[in-house]
């Protein structure tokens, strides 16, 4: 029964999903209410709980949208395999933070239900951002996720730097907003449509005619997706947010808002512009390599772990920009591939970060890490097993990731940018081993203790990333053809623009 | 003695079981087996040895092909699998390996004294990662051991080396890194082209040998292919990170860094870069290239070692001049300078394998390596003293030891084709000698005027255990290389002939293959998504 959207009920079926997690936040936000007495009591401890089940709840329905197969290219809600591949991510991204913050929220008394209610609606905006097929859908989801997360970087309401943070992401993002929509509007000058296969057929093949206000549709549309990936130029408002937004959230951020960004970037670029290649493709070069390069390089003498992750996150967004550049089914298959690794990489490289960080987060410094190995060891081999991932080791998913990037970039012809991504990640080498050798190679402060002892569900989450990252590096061959299926699902094309298919 | 081993399956699992055997050993050590770690690592690494000596008769000497070949499919979906094999080259280098890690732990029992439990799993590591590389017949299972086992060594380095210890682990890191990512690439390259030209997906050796490459694509991907390798030999001038490491690491550290690592770039010379790039390995001005790079290094290494007060520091700069000659063998292309290298290779792991044990000791007793602190030491440890001489001979290459079979050869092939590199590659013996002598003549001659090494111990049993397999072997090697060259000669042989065949002017390399944009392959792979 793959709906066709002829009836307004497909559309619910299309995008359950998206309307179980919205409903089952509202319930939480509900429940939340009524439970607590007054403003300031803090909310129970089951609203984590409550907010876990909805994830669990959105996943099913996922898995169940899943089994109805690929409907019509032409739809406004997407229906193919690199939504539901995408949708899982940001689900699991979710799942993470669940299990991450909650001691932590605990401790610095934020265990606030809208703050989970928040994280829920965020990801019900990122499944609309990246499951849209339509530029004001996307639109709607690009807001819908950014609102939420504006909040949550400045939820610490007692923290400076959490204030700073949020001012600067939410004046950037709503410029960056604008951007967009000012590249939806002059693309719907151009060719008279928002729906990604009829922007595809307006500007035809090869882009012959393709007009000034189109190409220019088209560059603000880049600005915009720019300033979410958090790519060079654009980046600036990364670093700040990050640090300032609690360690739990940052992780979040630095996961899920980046993969679903890029989740609709090439949905964009790949089905509605496959005509213009020959245009943005040098575009998509360029911002991959200053991205990588200058990313990396600052993040070199970078001292502060939490910010050294954010510089190293806007690195792999240029890692992942070349899966956009290579335009293509394996360039696609390899960015589902790779967000999916970065998430539990990420996810569990903050977990260690919250466990070191203590009260206040006052340990993100290098010095906090020294001896960190042997004090505490389980702590110390699961965070260099993510810095081993992180940086692209073998044995570890990073690394089938990152070779499969590299597989999409030469297959496509870009040698070159291939060779600017190794040498970038030899560049990022020296700050992920850093870290390594002040937890092994350093001995810790004579007076220093081994720290408070980390929750138990920041143990499970510990646990399982690492597991994952293990696992995802020995035996990937599974999720990499469901990732290049998923993938090949996005560029089928309507009858009347075969002939702009890409490689 | 053959068909005893046949009829165990000895062939069918023997690889397997020397790359699990260490894997298991270091689970079991970090699991926390009882027992002194050392113990339960010297264990591990004597039934290592005990499980690949019969490679040496269960070898057949006479083919050139791969032996003891395993396979089974690891990641199917990228035509990646777990395919191993060993033919002369290998044997020779996995059989060094298996007896260099015995001895360097044994040589080095009191040596490590903090965290024992993780140095011995890090050792075993290191020792499963390498015989990987010499083993592995898929370029992709190649590259993952080529890699991974990098990170054994930067902890050996970093948590249990000397002073420097940090700086000297991140640039060996650093540097060895880079050019294996380049590598990295270059293999991508391979395996896309061998995709192109016949729509399969495969890493495997046999596979990608056969992709008939242009010539200016040859030239590039013997520049990323050769810059991983010459780092790692290593070749001047990419050798500034060998002296850090050597003289930071540990003994049994540098013992394994410099019998058998630094072998890991050369047999990539051998296994890689020439049979798959043969018309960039025999170019002219390649050729010439590395050939005068293997000169810079033995005479450039040897001036250095000379003025180096530091005796460690002396002695690893003689494994850049000694890989000289490696690099003079390789690249004369000729059978007798292949066997050269080869028996270079070998004679530089036992004997500089031995003089950084013997240095090793001398530090456990003094806790100096400088070379002004000793002096006359002869009179007080003759058995030590004798030693010590001895494997300083070899390693200059005294005839009737190791090293002069290796040198001999090597420049004798070199000769065959260019007599000039193969006239100055010979003063190299002689700034061996200058180096070396007179080191020895003051650590171990000259007066004995510092009272600290009066009651200086001659060499304890132990000692004298783990050095006399080594002396046996310079021996052994220098007066009946018979068994050892003629193991070999099949397979560099085979080699020669292969690089001539595939660098001839009637083999067409410019067919052109399809431009990757229009390759329609992807589409039909992926599936489940056509119209």
């Amino acid at each position: 029964m793959m709906p066709d959207f002829s009836h307004p009920a497909d559309y619910a079926i299309a995008l359950l999903p998206e309307i179980v997690l919205s409903v089952w936040a509202m319930v939480v936000l509900l429940v939340d209410v009524f439970q607590k007495g007054s403003r300031s009591e803090p909310s129970s401890a089951v609203i984590p709980w409550l907010a876990g089940v909805g994830v669990l709840l959105a996943a099913g329905a996922n898995t169940w949208l899943a089994t109805l197969g690929t409907g019509p290219a032409s739809a406004a809600i997407a229906m193919d395999g690199f939504r539901i591949f995408a949708n899982y991510v940001f689900l699991l991204a979710a799942g993470f933070f669940l299990i991450i913050s909650t001691r932590y929220l605990e401790e610095e008394h934020m265990r606030l239900g809208e703050l989970y209610v928040l994280v829920l609606f965020a990801t019900v905006g990122m499944m609309v951002f990246a499951g849209s097929a339509d530029l004001m859908l996307i639109f709607i989801g690009l807001e819908l996720m950014s609102v939420p997360v504006y909040v949550l970087t400045g939820v610490n309401r007692r923290d400076v730097r959490s204030a700073e943070g949020a001012l600067k992401y939410f004046l950037l993002g709503a410029f960056s907003s604008a951007f967009f929509l000012l590249g939806v509007a002059l693309v719907f000058g151009a060719t008279g449509a928002t729906n990604l296969s009829e922007i595809a057929i307006a500007v035809g093949v090869d882009g012959i005619g393709a007009s000034p206000m189109l190409l220019m549709g088209v560059a603000m549309l880049a600005v915009g997706f720019g300033f979410k990936v958090a790519a060079v130029p654009f980046h600036m408002w990364t670093p700040d947010a990050y640090e300032g937004a609690p360690a739990p959230i940052a992780g979040f951020m630095a996961a899920a808002v980046k993969a679903a960004a890029f989740a609709a970037f090439l949905r964009v670029f790949l089905t509605a512009f496959p005509g213009l290649y020959d245009t943005w493709n040098a575009m998509a070069v360029w911002l991959a390599v200053i991205t990588m390069i200058s990313a990396n390089l600052i993040a070199l003498v970078e001292g502060n772990v939490k910010r050294m992750l954010a510089y190293s996150s806007i690195a792999h967004a240029g890692y992942l920009l070349v899966a956009l550049a290579a335009a293509s089914v394996l360039g696609a298959a390899s960015f589902l591939f790779y967000s999916l690794v970065y998430t539990i990489m990420t996810m569990g490289a903050f977990a260690v970060v919250i466990a070191v960080a203590g009260r206040q987060e006052a340990n993100l410094d290098l010095e906090s890490y020294a001896g960190l190995g042997w004090k505490r060891p389980l702590l110390g081999i699961v965070m260099t097993v993510f810095l081993l991932s992180l940086a692209g080791f073998p044995l570890t998913a990073g690394f089938i990731g990152k070779v499969f990037l590299l597989r999409a970039a030469v297959e496509r012809g870009l040698v070159l940018l291939a060779v600017v991504l190794v040498l970038a990640s030899l560049v990022s080498y020296w700050y992920y081993l850093r870290v390594a050798w002040y937890m092994w190679f350093r001995d810790a402060e004579p007076g220093a203790g081994a720290g408070p002892e980390p929750s138990t569900g920041l143990k499970v989450a510990l646990a399982t990333a690492a597991v994952l990252v293990l696992a995802l590096g020995v035996a990937p061959g599974p999720l990499l053809s469901l990732a290049e299926q998923s993938a090949a699902t996005l560029l089928r094309v309507p009858a009347a623009t075969v002939g702009l298919l890409l490689p | 003695m053959i068909g005893l081993l046949q009829s165990i399956g000895y062939p069918d699992w023997v690889l397997n079981a020397l790359l699990l055997v260490p894997v298991i050993g270091m689970a079991a050590l970090l699991a926390g087996v009882g027992g002194r770690p050392r113990t339960v690592a010297l264990v591990i690494a004597v039934a290592e040895l005990a499980i690949s000596l019969p490679l040496w008769f269960a070898f057949n000497p006479a083919a050139a092909g791969m032996q003891f070949a395993a396979e089974f499919a690891w990641i199917p979906e990228w035509g990646i699998h777990y395919r191993v094999g060993m033919d002369g080259i290998s044997l020779m280098l996995v059989l060094l390996t298996t007896a260099i890690l015995p001895i360097a732990l044994l040589g080095s029992y009191n040596y490590i004294t903090n965290r024992e439990r993780t140095f011995y799993a890090m050792m075993l590591l290191l020792e499963a990662g390498i015989i990987g590389v010499f083993v592995a017949m898929d370029l992709f299972l190649f590259f993952m051991f080529w890699e991974i086992m990098l990170v054994p060594m930067y902890f050996i380095i970093g948590i249990w080396g000397g002073q420097r210890r940090i700086y000297a682990a991140i640039k060996f890191f650093l540097y060895t890194a880079f050019g294996s990512l380049l590598m990295l690439v270059g293999i991508l390259y391979l395996f896309f082209k061998y995709r192109a030209l016949t729509g399969d997906l495969s890493f495997a050796y046999a596979d990608l040998l056969q992709v008939p490459l242009t010539f200016g694509e040859q030239y590039w991907l013997f520049g990323a292919f050769a810059l991983a390798f010459a780092i790692k030999v290593p070749i001047f001038p990419f050798h500034t990170w060998l002296p850090d490491a050597h003289v930071e690491a540990p003994t049994p550290g540098s013992v394994v860094l410099a019998a058998v690592l630094l072998k890991m770039g050369a047999y990539g010379f051998l296994r890689f870069l020439l049979p798959f790039f043969p018309h960039a390995a025999t170019h002219p001005t390649i050729v010439m290239t590395m050939l005068v790079l293997g000169l810079i290094g033995i005479i450039y290494a040897a001036w250095v070692a000379a003025v180096q007060p530091d005796a460690k520091k002396l002695i690893a700069y003689t494994s850049v001049a000694h890989m000289g000659f490696v690099v003079l063998g390789v690249f004369a292309l000729t059978v007798r300078g292949l066997q050269g290298a080869m028996v270079v290779m070998l004679s530089h792991g036992l004997s500089t394998g031995a003089l950084f044990l013997l240095l090793g000791m001398l530090y456990e007793r003094r806790h100096t390596r400088l070379i002004a602190d000793f002096g006359g030491l002869a009179t007080v440890a003759p058995m030590f003293g004798a030693a010590f001489v001895f494997t300083a001979l070899a390693s200059i290459g005294l005839p009737g030891t190791s090293g002069f079979v290796g040198e001999f050869l090597a420049l004798l092939g070199t000769f065959e084709t260019h007599p000039w590199v193969a006239i100055i590659g010979t003063t190299g013996v002689i700034f061996a000698a200058y180096y070396m002598l007179p080191m020895v003549q003051r650590i171990w001659f000259n007066s004995l005027d510092n009272p600290a090494n009066r009651d200086l111990p001659d060499l304890s049993r132990r000692e004298l255990a783990v050095l006399a397999p080594l002396i046996a072997g310079m021996l052994w090697l220098g007066l009946y290389p018979k068994p050892v060259l003629e193991r070999m000669e099949p397979t560099l042989s085979a080699l020669v002939r292969t690089v001539e065949q595939r660098s001839g002017p009637a083999l067409s390399f410019e067919i052109e293959i399809a431009d990757p944009i229009d390759t329609p392959a992807v589409e039909g792979r992926a599936g489940g998504g056509q119209p």
